[in-house]
């Protein structure tokens, strides 16, 4: 299929992997809607056969949200890069979360912005150079999962290009959660990560998320604090935003 | 949603912002997200109550760009959406705003000036967002944006600005001010029915049948299918083809950008709203909008009682703006005199609008105090030789 990214990008993984699922849940096409920001990541919409929406950087979320309590019986999956989701649109993110509204966030993990040239996000990582800190990144990162949990995320759950097994499997269960579900995805970007960082090909950087890192809660975590743990972190039952909402308009309508 | 009876056939006594919830209601709002800002969260407030009670939706979001985009989503389900706010907030909305007139979305934001720039006077009256409401977004398009002087005049142009959405699947902005917002008068509640509403125009394609979203018919309208509905389609802020796909086509992005700006610009006479006072034989012909339009109206009224030959020329649309009626109606001025709160935002499309612009004076106050009939008098004392 000719497609806008670069050769060896992880995102077209995702793509596959999230068709996959949908295909898996039996879901219909009618009832789901996928939107996106804006760059690589954003995309994505422009490939599925669902109703889409491309958007403006950073405000995905902020769009679905408004879908989702219009229509609450449609499925919103809503597909960010690093900037969309963690940076411009962090404060939509924790928000989203706290609601607990149910939206299956995808925050597609490549540690830059890609469409623009290489500059660093806010996943880039402590000392890496990007082209907008040539000397190395002296902003830390965030932990996504820590910040989801912490914002109240329902669902949250961290996987790999490499993975993609496991990979199907969570968006599948996030897919089918009900609430707030976030599912970060390590997606290799070799033309301008790898290649700016010396992280090397998208086969080199498929087999860093192979050897870097391990199941949630294993003993080699322990061992090495450096590895990255991938699994499901968050899994509750917490009350839903539009569920609430229906009960207010009960409430409202009963005069209470 | 159920239909609101609550308050049928009623003698109201209002706030503005109150009388804006009432008039959404009877237009059919079925969704408002909005973050509080003065002087516009009266118009919150009504609504996290109304809607709640008539199967609507309300949400305060996390900012106002996140309202914004949150009653495009909701637009796009097929819901008249609205959302309000006051300057700072507004200027927050832009870009969504653009999205909204690039992916023609149907909306309602509006704007309850105060005082600026940056956080200015709270509290204060003020009406310099008349640019800002035609180019605060980014690149070239059309807008269209109503105000108002009076309640009643409130309701008519809010249920104007869902009409005018619908009709040309475009965001409409309401320009009130603070007076306005805050001011309570009388209302006479329109019956149901009274005034016309516009219903968003459905696509009438089959499921099963190739439906182009942005494939504009021979009136200019544009068929909508709700996000849910049997037609799935690509919405975006990207230039793009009768599919709704992002595209490069020099000849397409032409197209396009000129379907925007023409099926505003070219009505431009179907939603041309303004009021005349003593226009027939004026020498001095006053304009004014909004809170404005109240001192100038007074001023008028007062003068002609000792002969004095001034008119007024309300406008309730600024833009698309309505030249060509200035133009008529100031031809044989002696004086034109614009009544603003601003530094001259009006006043410069007037110049603009009428021949010998030199005849084109002004007459403001921008310190958050509302502009007086003295105010206009002592600038038309000195238009006509008296002095300070």
């Amino acid at each position: 299929m000719p497609h806008i990214w670069c050769p060896g990008c992880g995102h077209g993984i995702v793509l596959n992997n999230l068709v996959q699922s949908i295909d898996k849940l039996g879901l219909n096409k009618n009832d789901l809607v996928l939107v996106t920001g804006i760059g690589c990541s954003a995309r994505i919409s422009g490939y599925v056969d669902f109703h889409t929406l491309h958007t403006i950087h950073g405000r995905a979320l902020a769009f679905a949200t408004g879908v989702k309590l219009a229509r609450p019986e449609l499925t919103l999956l809503v597909a960010m890069g690093d900037g969309d989701a963690l940076a411009i649109g962090g404060n939509h993110f924790i928000h989203a979360a706290r609601r607990n509204i149910d939206i299956t966030a995808l925050i597609m993990n490549n540690r830059t912005y890609g469409m623009t040239g290489g500059q660093h996000s806010p996943l880039t990582g402590f000392g890496t150079k990007s082209t907008t800190a040539p000397l190395g990144n002296i902003e830390q990162v965030f932990d996504t999962m820590e910040l989801a949990k912490a914002a109240g995320a329902s669902f949250a759950a961290r996987g790999t290009t490499y993975h993609v097994r496991s990979l199907q499997k969570l968006l599948t269960q996030a897919i089918r959660h009900k609430g707030f579900s976030v599912v970060e995805i390590l997606s290799q970007c070799p033309t301008y990560f790898g290649r700016k960082t010396k992280a090397g090909t998208a086969a080199d950087m498929l087999r860093s998320y192979r050897d870097n890192t391990v199941p949630v809660g294993s003993e080699a975590k322990q061992k090495n604090p450096d590895l990255i743990e991938r699994g499901i972190f968050v899994q509750e039952e917490r009350t839903e935003f539009c569920t609430a909402y229906e009960g207010l308009i009960q409430a409202a309508r009963e005069g209470r | 949603m159920k239909r609101d009876n609550s308050r049928d056939k009623r003698l109201l006594f209002l706030q503005g912002n109150e009388v804006c919830v009432e008039a959404a209601l009877y237009a059919g709002l079925g969704f408002f997200a909005g973050y509080p800002i003065t002087p516009s969260t009266e118009i919150s407030e009504q609504l996290s109550k109304r809607l709640p009670m008539l199967g609507g939706k309300f949400i305060q979001m996390e900012d106002e760009i996140a309202s914004m985009c949150a009653i495009i989503g909701a637009s796009l389900t097929g819901l008249k959406a609205m959302t309000a706010t006051s300057g700072p907030g507004f200027s927050l909305k832009q870009e969504a705003i653009g999205y909204a007139v690039m992916a023609e979305i149907p909306c309602v934001i509006v704007n309850v000036q105060r005082t600026g720039p940056s956080t200015g006077l709270p509290t204060g009256v003020g009406q310099g967002d008349v640019m800002q409401s035609r180019w605060g977004t980014h690149g070239d398009h059309a807008m269209i944006v109503l105000t108002a002087s009076n309640h009643q005049d409130v309701f008519a142009v809010t249920v104007e600005a869902f009409n005018l959405s619908e009709t040309f699947r475009t965001p409409v902005v309401l320009l009130f001010d603070e007076v306005i917002g805050h001011m309570r008068e009388k209302l006479v509640l329109p019956e149901p029915g009274e005034i016309p509403l516009v219903e968003r125009l459905k696509t009438s394609v089959k499921e099963g049948t190739n439906y182009h979203p942005y494939l504009p018919r021979e009136d200019g309208r544009l068929p909508m299918s709700d996000f849910g509905g049997v037609h799935r389609y690509n919405v975006t802020g990207l230039f793009h083809d009768m599919w709704g796909f992002p595209t490069t086509d020099p000849a397409t992005a032409h197209e396009l950008l000129h379907h925007l700006v023409d099926k505003i610009e070219g009505a431009g006479q179907r939603i041309a709203r303004y009021n005349e006072f003593f226009l027939d034989d004026a020498e001095c012909v006053l304009i004014s909008y909004g809170s404005s339009a109240r001192s100038a109206l007074h001023l008028v009224e007062s003068r002609r009682a000792v002969g004095e030959r001034l008119g007024l020329l309300e406008l309730q649309t600024l833009w698309p703006f309505p030249a060509a009626i200035v133009r008529d109606r100031c031809e044989h001025a002696k004086h034109i005199l614009v009544a603003e709160m601003n530094m001259g935002q009006i006043t410069q499309e007037v110049k603009k609008a009428v021949s010998d612009p030199e005849r084109v004076f002004l007459a403001n106050r921008f310190d958050g105090n509302l502009i007086t009939h003295r105010d206009i008098k002592n600038v038309l004392r000195v238009i006509r030789g008296g002095g300070m």
